[in-house]
């Protein structure tokens, strides 16, 4: 690798350390299960690049340089921490992996282990995607606080927790069996869904939680679907946050104003994102049932369309929502449901979905508030919109869907 | 367990709030009080006049000195109080997000002190 300028070698460092940050602790914590050394390992194998790689070049392989370093931190920090009885198993383990490949440059990929080990139905559900975005990306815990309404402080003692009891609880670094797969599988696909964080902006007005990790999670499904090539949701979960993803321009206007998604100038959408959530949606629909992911995504391949037939087939869309609620009857896809049934059918018909919510759900839930407004309003029902957009308004988030939202109430 | 919202503004939005009582943005503040309400995490709320109307007592080695102004010099300052009951933090700092406060200014979340403590207090 040529590097001229140390500009040039921080920048190799920082792809490097992006591309290969998932690869090595995972494989570092693969036999130790201490997730939390091998990432304390890495960081002073990266540490050591930036003295070493500007002086000396960019290695030939510089993964397998950072492994080698990593390796010895790591056996340092072991032998250190000794308490002789207690490291001995994780000395031997080292010792074994690292006597097979002193000159390999080739190792096994164990992210997709880490993967399901981060969501884990033995550690928190909450936990399942600060833990992914810090172990396999190399996010540090500050960024995923803020993106999860956490103090810095707060979150890095919950990661640090979690890794304790990946290591002391008995998690096993292992891809599920058959039986178990679907189950766990979509406990990974919801932790990387989490981490993309988009509302339901099929819906005038609704909440968009931005959790401004949206690129994070699309290099998560891709790692996802590049070590399980074969899994249709996998690909409908990535065809659903490229589809989401293609129109953020058109999301904002240039004043910063909040676009919904049926007032977006379809032209601003990207185009080569939405040709690759296409494929993905293709290829996954040779499966034999259409699961959620597929649905979602499928939904917003409809909407898609609107930029080549310049129209919305929302008989479709309240079509796939209808088998989403079946599958996953939730707050937010019934929400979702209503909406494209208002459309569809006419507002009266939405009106009677949002009545079929048990209430006792709906006080803090901001997008069924903004869709009942919205339904309201058509129906010509004055007061009782102005109502339920004041809900809206007021458990709204973002400045601009609220100042959207103020206005359209009138 | 209760929390407090402390709502810091900086001098231009205390500016605005003082001349216009009639600005658009009330109308976001009013409505979140609603959800706070309807929530039912409400348990108490008032906004504060201009940080210039405070006065600023303490004694020091028994001597009283009072000043004129905020407690801090500082460019944003207190601007209203809401009290809520919430099982958690977490669900405080997202009521806090909601906050019409939060993106015009900042808002502190700070449990309110124990209730024993507080009766303390207050007698």
């Amino acid at each position: 690798m040529n590097a001229s300028t140390p500009e040039d070698t921080h920048r190799i460092i920082e792809r490097v350390a992006r591309e290969s940050y998932g690869r090595l602790v995972a494989y570092l914590s693969a036999n130790t299960r201490d997730v939390a050394s091998a990432e304390d390992a890495l960081s002073n194998a990266l540490v050591a690049a930036l003295t070493a790689w500007p002086r000396d070049g960019v290695p030939q392989n510089p993964e397998a340089w950072l492994l080698t370093a990593a390796r010895h931190s790591f056996i340092d920090h072991v032998r250190h921490r000794q308490v002789a009885a207690a490291s001995e198993p994780t000395l031997r383990l080292l010792r074994e992996d690292s006597a097979e490949m002193t000159l390999s440059t080739e190792f096994p990929d164990e992210r997709l282990k880490l993967l399901f080990v981060c969501a884990h139905p033995a550690i928190d559900p909450a936990m399942h995607t600060p833990l992914m975005l810090q172990t396999v990306l190399g996010l540090d815990a500050a960024r995923i606080a803020h993106a999860f309404l956490v103090s810095p402080t707060t979150m890095g003692q919950r990661l640090v927790r979690a890794k304790t009891k990946i290591r002391g609880g008995g998690i096993r670094f292992e891809v599920p069996q058959e039986r178990e797969l679907p189950q766990r599988l979509d406990a990974v696909l919801e932790a990387i869904y989490a981490a993309f964080g988009i509302g339901w902006d099929d819906m005038a007005g609704v909440d968009q939680r931005g959790r401004d990790l949206s690129e994070e999670a699309i290099w998560l499904g891709r790692v996802l679907l590049e070590l399980m090539p074969g899994e249709a949701e996998v690909r409908g979960l990535l065809a659903l946050m490229l589809h989401c993803e293609a129109r953020r321009r058109a999301r904002r206007g240039p004043d910063g104003r909040y676009i919904p998604l049926s007032e977006q100038d379809s032209q601003q959408w990207s185009l080569p994102l939405i040709q690759e959530a296409e494929r993905h949606l293709a290829e996954a629909s040779g499966g034999h049932h259409a699961a959620r992911f597929q649905l979602e995504a499928a939904i917003q391949s409809v909407h898609a369309e609107r930029a080549r037939s310049g129209r919305t087939e929302w008989p479709a869309i309240m079509l796939f929502y209808e088998q989403i609620v079946r599958i996953s009857p939730t707050l937010g896809t019934w929400t979702g449901y209503a909406a494209a049934v208002g459309e569809a059918n006419g507002p009266d018909a939405g009106l009677a979905v949002l009545d079929g919510i048990d209430p006792h759900d709906v006080p803090a839930f901001q997008p069924y508030w903004a869709v009942r407004a919205h339904l309201l309003q058509r129906l010509g029902k004055t007061s009782e919109a102005a109502h339920a957009f004041d809900r809206a308004i007021g458990l709204a988030e973002d400045p601009a869907v609220r100042q959207s939202l103020l206005q359209r109430r009138g | 367990m209760q929390f407090a919202l402390l709502i810091y503004h900086s001098p231009e939005e205390f500016a605005m709030r003082k001349n216009d009582y009639t600005h658009p943005h009330l109308g976001a503040w009013r409505a979140y009080y609603q959800a706070l309400v309807e929530a039912g995490v409400y348990v108490g709320a008032n906004a504060l006049e201009v940080p210039e109307t405070g006065t600023t007592v303490r004694l020091t080695e028994g001597k009283r000195s009072v000043q004129d102004g905020p407690f801090a010099e500082t460019k944003e300052q207190l601007a209203g109080i809401i009290i809520l009951e919430l099982p958690s933090v977490d669900a405080a700092l997202e009521w806090a997000a909601r906050c019409p406060g939060a993106s015009i200014g900042a808002v502190e979340v700070r449990p309110l002190a124990p209730e024993a403590m507080r009766r303390g207090f207050t007698g």
